[in-house]
Order: C-alpha cells, then structure tokens, then sequence
C-alpha cells in the first residue's frame, strides 16, 4: 500500500489517570475532491479520502467513513477511556488505497 | 394563516422534479445507513453555527445522550446533507473504550440547508436531530 502525501497530526495528552476520558485531535491535510461541479464548469479528477481508523492498543475505536460532504483537510475530535498505558494509531486511507498513519502515547497511572 | 399555508402547499407541489430526486437519494442513503427503523427525534445534542461564512469548512459537534458503558452506549453517528449534490457527509462507528458519546468534525455544505443527525443506539433505537445551517458563501460544490 502506498503513501499518501499528506502530513497527519494527532494531538493528545501525555498522562492520564486510570478510568480517565481524554480527547483525541486528529487533522489531515487533503483536498477532498469530489470531482463533482454543479455548475456546469470543467471538473477536476476525484480525490477522496475513504476511511479513518482509530485503534487503541490494536483494537478498533472508532471507524470514520467519508462522503461527498465531508470537509478538505478532515478534522476529528473523539474520546476515549483509558485504563492503562494506551497506543493510539490513526490511519486515513484515500479511494485509490494510499495511506497516512500517526501515533500517540498515553502512560496511565 | 391559512393564505399562508396554501402558499406553502403550492410551493411544495411546485417543486421542481430535481428536488424530488435529491429526496429520493436522501432518503436511500438513510436506509443504507439504518435500514428500515424509525428513527426518533431526541437524544442529540447537534451544535453548529447558525450562519457559516465557509461553506466549505463548517465546524458542528454531534453529543449523544449515553453512558457509554454496559447495555447504554451509541454505536454509530451518520450526518446528512439535504441539499448538496449528493447526501453523505459522514458515517462514525464507535466501539468499546470510546469514552463519551460525543464527535466534533467538519462538514462541507454546497448552500444553507437542513443537516440531519442520526444515532444507533446499542438497544435498536435510532435518535435523530437536525438543524438548520445558513451558508455565505457555498462549499466548492456548485
């Protein structure tokens, strides 16, 4: 699977008490082209993004699908509960099978 | 009142066959998301601007009422579009460890519109909420 050429950012805090619920910032940068133009205009190729997933310690958090109406550069605000030193991996991946990956710690204690 | 209303059934009747195909696509891709359940108005908190200057970049939350935790947790949150080009937005699934209900993103809207919320409750129920969105300038659809 290939690279997309997009620069994720995930933003989470470093520790967290055990049973805490801590946010998770995601944001992408991509166009979200979905070659679609009502007017009548020359429309440029599609480029979309089709899925974000969100695992904890491997384990599937939250899956995102993406449609016609989701924004360029996709920005996310989650939560989760964490019990224990935590591995947070968010992975996009466009409609032609490319993918972006980025990963967060949390020590919990 | 009634002059009133009369003017909004011929408005109705007079919408043109485009409009009633959007509605049909709406209507599929809310099957598709939730099947054949009702969904039930309740439940949602819906946050998002009244007037968005960007079409393009419109910032909503979405926060389920649930404990997230034993038999009361939400499943999945969809959003939909009523009228840009197609309906989609977004379809969040939520599994165990999530720890609150409650999603923020950011949609893209062709022109001011209805956008409906949808949430499947683990127990069947599926809550729904819209709100109503104006837009300035449109989403880079039109």
């Amino acid at each position: 699977m290939s690279e997309l050429p997009s620069r994720p950012r995930l933003r989470v805090q470093r520790r967290a008490r055990p049973g805490e619920v801590i946010e998770l910032r995601a944001l992408i940068d991509h166009p979200m082209e979905t070659g679609i133009r009502t007017g009548g205009g020359p429309a440029p190729a599609r480029d979309m993004l089709e899925s974000l997933v969100v695992t904890m310690n491997g384990a599937p958090l939250v899956e995102v699908a993406f449609r016609n109406g989701a924004s360029p550069n996709p920005f996310h605000v989650f939560h989760a509960q964490v019990e224990q030193d935590s591995l947070f991996r968010f992975t996009w991946t466009d409609e032609a099978g490319r993918s972006a990956s980025v990963e967060a710690r949390v020590g919990v204690g | 009142m009634r002059v009133r209303r009369r003017l909004f059934l011929l408005t109705c009747l007079a919408l043109p066959a485009s409009a009633l195909a959007a509605d049909d696509a709406l209507q599929a891709a809310i099957r598709q998301a939730i099947g054949d359940r009702a969904p039930q108005e309740g439940g949602i908190a819906f946050t998002a601007p009244r007037v968005a200057e960007n079409g393009a970049q419109v910032p909503v939350t979405i926060s389920v009422e649930s404990a997230m935790a034993g038999d009361d947790r939400i499943l999945a949150i969809h959003l939909f579009a009523t009228a840009n080009p197609t309906p989609g937005i977004t379809s969040i699934r939520l599994h165990p460890g999530v720890g609150r209900a409650e999603v923020q993103t950011r949609i893209r809207l062709a022109q001011g519109q209805r956008v409906l919320a949808l949430a499947e409750h683990a127990d069947g129920r599926v809550l729904s909420a819209a709100v109503e969105i104006g837009v300035t300038s449109g989403g880079c659809l039109a």
